[in-house]
């Protein structure tokens, strides 16, 4: 063993790929929605609970503070969306060669950040 | 030398846990909520308020009742089996990845029928 230089595992030498990070995103964007569907019962149960209990709710969910939460959200909402389809294109056999999975994540990435930005000015800001 | 035949050996010793059907469920919620979560977007972005009034007449509507309900259903369904994914790969050890798969699916559950309920109960008025 000593003085062999055996091959590593390529693990951690594989140089870093847009598909690698997305896929990594996905999954932590889809953990983050499933906190956001808490608020989102919350928001619900707050209101089926009669006007003090939703002015209580919305007094959090409304404030100024709660606000780049709610900006979190929506990326993670419209990206986990995005590379959802991106996903459901590749469970359909489309898309799946070097070059076209490469354009598809940038196109996910590009869709995001706009409908982010456009949603949080609109509704958030 | 063994009497069982090669299949009867094997019958049962497959994980078991109905790996396709998860995956068939997965797509299904997914491509339910491409609609559904468009649709609570543009619903959110053209709700004229956020007073009780205002989400409450919101909520009542039948239309809003019913998406509202299947939203929920199909986010509760999608984000269980994405969440017992992500617990199968990370939580280690037998014990304690049983007790957080049971965890997850009790709170999600939990979670789904009350919110399931908050909406009947403010779609039929009480």
């Amino acid at each position: 063993m000593h003085g062999v230089q055996r091959p590593l595992s390529p693990y951690w030498i594989y140089r870093w790929e847009i598909t690698m990070w997305l896929s990594s995103l996905h999954r932590i964007t889809g953990l983050l929605l499933s906190l956001g569907a808490v608020v989102l019962a919350a928001w619900l149960i707050g209101l089926a609970s009669g006007p003090d209990a939703f002015d209580a709710v919305q007094a959090i969910v409304g404030a100024a503070w709660f606000k780049p939460l709610l900006v979190g959200w929506t990326f993670c909402f419209f990206f986990h969306l995005a590379n959802g389809v991106r996903h459901l294109c590749w469970d359909a056999g489309y898309g799946f060669d070097p070059q076209r999975i490469r354009l598809s994540g940038r196109l996910v990435l590009v869709v995001t950040i706009l409908a982010t930005a456009a949603f949080s000015y609109a509704a958030i800001i | 030398m063994s009497l069982m035949t090669p299949l009867n050996r094997v019958l049962g010793l497959g994980t078991a846990k109905g790996a396709a059907e998860h995956w068939w469920l997965q797509r299904l919620t997914a491509v339910a909520l491409l609609p559904l979560g468009l649709w609570l977007a543009y619903a959110l972005l053209t709700l004229p308020a956020f007073d009780y009034a205002s989400v409450a007449a919101w909520v009542q509507r039948p239309v809003t009742s019913i998406l509202l309900i299947l939203l929920v259903a199909a986010v509760g369904y999608h984000s269980a089996l994405g969440v017992q994914v992500v617990i199968e790969d990370y939580v280690t050890g037998k014990g304690a990845k049983v007790a957080t798969l049971m965890a997850s699916t009790l709170a999600h559950v939990g979670l789904t029928v009350a919110a399931v309920f908050a909406v009947l109960k403010i779609a039929f008025g009480s």
